[in-house]
């Protein structure tokens, strides 16, 4: 019920939910049920490729609500998906047991290689299931809590915060590439084996990760959607649009910018949890700051302040890149990318949904003009 | 008995003129003829007892003898098993007459060498260099034999000192020879103690660790004497450790300082973060290349002009650039500083490509001018050329700057809109053109830092990345609008980067270093020299 108050606005919510909940449904039966011969099987590989994409979907929603709804550029949201993924990957680790090579009932391979003795204690707890998926959530929702606390508190804004957030993914990488810190350095997390007693590269696994893939995005659409057409969202686009004149009205800024950036780094946090049983490894090179930059320009060209726009710039942009750096196209796709932060910047500022959106409302106005029976004035958004 | 006449008649070379002159010639004939014929026998102890004795027997060809048998071209064979060698031109000598064989027995096979005859012959070797008529081989030979501590080279070392007239070459053969004497077994007291004292003044890494082995039998006045000059040495190097992790701060700095000063200007002017800076840096480095590699292919002998060159067409081609992405792009994006910085991230990565490209994406060669290589020692410190020119350059650039914001028409006009663009705009200053100009300078200074960057680091497509982060941090943390704030940036970073490392490592001091930046963006959020004023708060 409350799904439906939340989207009787909302057309575009409709269609998105719609088609992600089919695919949960579709893909997995095209992967198990049909037979490898028939043209409408899904193989292993485009299944990853799949859920990858929805995870970074999830990864672009939450940017946007930051970024779209409350004008917060954030150039180190790979950083909390990466902590999410971390945390992940540690769970994964602990349930090697002693399948690993040096079969250390305790340790993971790379700390029985680094001749550690003993587990770390930010490791303790990791083995149980629901302790991880906690840390997936708490770990990621805390440093954006404390981190935006401060910077939201002292005003930190525009350009100044992009760069210290990407300070701060820049700084993380840095500290993971360090072997001493206890997250397998260089190489990271990988050679996972059970998730949940399952084994993680069986089909059905597989399939279970990717329908729980497109259950988070639809997940994580929706508690965005309820936040965004809250009072509480209005008060967010109002920060967005003239942040003084929002504080001058006594509405408290930093509170608002704080609870939002929290929320949206658990949601990376959770879409980065997702990727890692899906890819099957996590290392620190997910913490680069070009990748933080990658997903804004996913969020520009679907549509920024759109939700279902940003999910969507995510996936076509990550289909292009696939497309593009597997074929004898490669060399080329850099000047792509760039071609595309270039173009949607100036040409397309509300990106592929927004514009479409556009378009729709003036056929739907022709029309109605046509007919004769003029609506209510919709009332615009002061930008 | 024999063997200190021996030495007699070598000093009396030695004083008679290196060991060139006529009289000098046969100066013990019949220490030659032994060392050969202990080589002769071709087994490592007596091969290396000759060189000894080859060292000693003061030929002229000495040297040329033992070079040839460490370049294993010492040549055993013949009738009863005579000694040649093959000298550099590659034609055979006999090794007692040094004349050339027109017809070499065909059963020639190079003495064997083991690490005793290479240890023997690189000393012998270092004694004989004691010699050479070039200073600078002289002090390479003190070196070798401060490093051999060799007891043999001690009477040429004596001899060789003696003679010395070179304030410099003399001080070095001295530390050789206390070196030697410190560890020597039967040096008496008064001996060991100069010998001490001379480790002692030199203060150098190689003194401490000579007065480190000071024998177990020393007692009294010597070992207290070794004591205090290892810990009168200990604490020069530390202070002179610290001297130099400040100069490496400064470098740093300068570093940062010429690749941020151009975002500074940009950046403060426009309020806009060009993310594509980094490339306009790897432009600059670029030119210097294509430019180098003219010189190489039709004029070598300027080569080390051809920096005169590429300075000023690396701020061309890299202004140009910037002028260019300026008109076509962020022309279109004004008031959206954080659209701007997507579009130049994209501008960058297309230049990237670009680049990788057309030069390939490995490392090119970027040379070194003469005048630029080296280093030059102060006391403890040693400064290398390059980074030096390169802290004048930045200091150049920066003083270049201000002079051109303070006293240039388009300074003025600059700094009237980073102050208020609105107001600067209804003066009738054309603030269109001010920020092309303004992008063009920016960008333009960049390629100048390119220059610089490419004598010290890597020139590849990713040059530009791997400065482009830390020089954000120095404009964010010297704040915007004026110079000074990015000068106290760059070098507070820079040396505080530097101060860390050895406590905390480098990649430790670096996360430890931008954690600080990031707290510190808290207290000051404008940065540390923030323009005061409505302006601002736009």
């Amino acid at each position: 019920m409350i799904t439906r108050a939340l989207l009787a606005d909302d057309r575009t919510g409709k269609w998105f939910l719609a088609i992600v909940l089919g695919l949960a449904i579709v893909v997995p039966i095209l992967h198990l049920a049909v037979p490898e011969t028939s043209p409408f099987h899904i193989s292993t590989a485009t299944l990853a490729l799949l859920g990858k994409y929805l995870c970074f979907a999830l990864l672009a929603l939450s940017l946007d609500l930051v970024w779209g709804y409350c004008g917060i550029l954030s150039l180190g949201h790979g950083a909390f998906f990466a902590l999410g993924g971390y945390a992940m990957g540690m769970y994964l680790m602990r349930q090697i047991g002693t399948r690993g090579v040096y079969a250390h009932p305790v340790l993971p391979d790379f700390m029985v290689f680094l001749n550690w003795k003993e587990l770390p204690w930010y490791w303790y707890g990791f083995e149980n299931a629901w302790f991880a998926f906690l840390m997936v959530m708490a770990v990621p929702g805390l440093l954006a809590f404390v981190f935006g606390w401060f910077a939201f508190r002292s005003r930190v804004t525009g350009v100044y915060l992009s760069i210290i957030t990407q300070a701060l993914t820049y700084a993380l990488m840095l500290a993971f590439f360090r072997n001493d810190m206890g997250f397998g350095g260089n190489n990271g997390l990988t050679d996972f084996k059970d998730i949940l007693g399952f084994p993680v590269q069986a089909n059905t696994t597989r399939a279970a990760l990717f329908a729980a893939s497109a259950v988070a995005l639809a997940l994580g659409y929706l508690a965005a959607r309820a936040i965004v057409s809250s009072r509480l969202g209005k008060v967010l686009v109002s920060i967005r649009d003239a942040e003084s004149r929002t504080r001058f009205l006594g509405y408290r800024v930093e509170h608002y910018k704080t609870f939002v950036f929290t929320v949206s780094a658990i949601m990376a946090g959770v879409a980065g949890a997702l990727y890692v049983p899906q890819v099957g490894i996590i290392n620190p090179s997910e913490f680069l700051p070009a990748n933080s930059i990658e997903v804004v320009i996913w969020v520009a060209v679907g549509g920024r302040g759109t939700l279902a726009g940003a999910a969507l710039g995510a996936v076509l942009v990550n289909y292009a890149k696939t497309t593009f750096t597997t074929g004898l196209l490669a060399p080329y796709w850099l000047f792509a990318l760039g071609a595309l932060f270039v173009v949607t910047t100036i040409w397309l500022p509300k990106g592929i949904l927004g514009k479409f959106n556009d378009l729709w409302e003036r056929w739907r106005s022709s029309r109605a003009e046509k007919t004769e029976t003029k609506p209510a004035p919709v009332p615009q958004l002061a930008e | 008995m024999h063997r200190f006449t021996r030495i007699a008649l070598l000093i009396a070379a030695l004083a008679g003129g290196w060991l060139t002159g006529p009289a000098t010639a046969r100066a013990a004939p019949e220490d030659l003829a032994a060392g050969l014929a202990l080589m002769a026998k071709d087994s490592f102890n007596d091969t290396a007892a000759g060189i000894d004795a080859i060292a000693r027997s003061g030929a002229p060809h000495a040297a040329a003898l033992i070079e040839a048998l460490q370049d294993r071209r010492l040549l055993i064979g013949g009738s009863n098993q005579k000694i040649y060698y093959r000298d550099a031109a590659g034609s055979v000598r006999d090794a007692a007459t040094n004349e050339v064989v027109a017809a070499p027995p065909a059963d020639l096979s190079a003495a064997r060498m083991n690490n005793r005859v290479r240890t023997a012959a690189s000393a012998a070797m270092g004694a004989l260099s004691l010699m050479n008529p070039d200073p600078a081989r002289r002090i390479q030979a003190a070196q070798a034999v401060m490093k051999s501590r060799d007891e043999t080279a001690l009477p040429v070392l004596d001899a060789a000192i003696a003679a010395e007239k070179d304030a410099t070459v003399r001080t070095e053969l001295q530390l050789a020879w206390a070196a030697v004497t410190f560890v020597k077994k039967d040096a008496t007291e008064a001996q060991r103690l100069e010998a001490i004292a001379l480790l002692r003044n030199s203060g150098t890494r190689d003194a401490l660790s000579i007065l480190r082995t000071l024998p177990a039998d020393t007692a009294g006045p010597a070992r207290e004497a070794a004591t205090s000059a290892i810990s009168s040495i200990e604490q020069r190097l530390q202070l002179w450790g610290y001297v130099q992790n400040i100069w490496y701060g400064v470098s740093l700095g300068s570093v940062l300082l010429i690749a941020a000063i151009g975002l500074a200007i940009t950046f403060g002017v426009m309020g806009v973060i060009n993310m594509a800076h980094g490339e306009m840096v790897m432009l600059g480095a670029y030119s210097t290349f294509i430019v180098q590699e003219f010189f190489r292919g039709y004029a070598p002998g300027l080569f080390d002009y051809s920096l005169a060159i590429a300075i000023p067409l690396a701020f061309l081609v890299a202004g140009g650039v910037g002028v260019a992405i300026e008109r076509g792009v962020i022309r279109h994006l004004y008031g959206r500083p954080l659209e701007t910085l997507l579009a130049t991230w994209g501008i960058s990565l297309i230049l990237q490509q670009a680049v990788r490209t057309t030069f390939g994406p490995t490392n090119r060669e970027v040379g070194t001018p003469q005048f630029m290589s080296g280093a030059m020692e102060i006391g403890g410190l040693v400064i290398t050329w390059n980074r030096l020119y390169i802290v004048i350059f930045a200091a150049l650039i920066f003083v270049g700057l201000l002079l051109a914001l303070r006293y240039t028409p388009l300074g003025l006009h600059m700094r009237a809109v980073t102050q208020n663009r609105r107001m600067a705009s209804s003066m009738g200053i054309r603030t269109g053109r001010v920020d092309a100009l303004t992008f063009g300078l920016g960008s333009g200074i960049a390629g100048l830092a390119g220059v610089a960057l490419s004598q010290i680091d890597n020139v590849s497509p990713n040059l530009g990345q791997s400065y482009i982060i830390d020089s954000f941090l120095v404009v964010v943390f010297g704040g915007v609008g004026n110079l000074w704030g990015t000068l106290v940036g760059a070098l507070s970073i820079g040396m505080a980067n530097k101060l860390l490392e050895p406590y905390a490592g480098a990649v430790l001091g670096k996360i430890i270093l931008l954690v600080a930046i990031i707290f510190f963006i808290q207290k000051r959020p404008r940065g540390l020299f923030a323009l005061k004023g409505r302006a601002v708060e736009a």
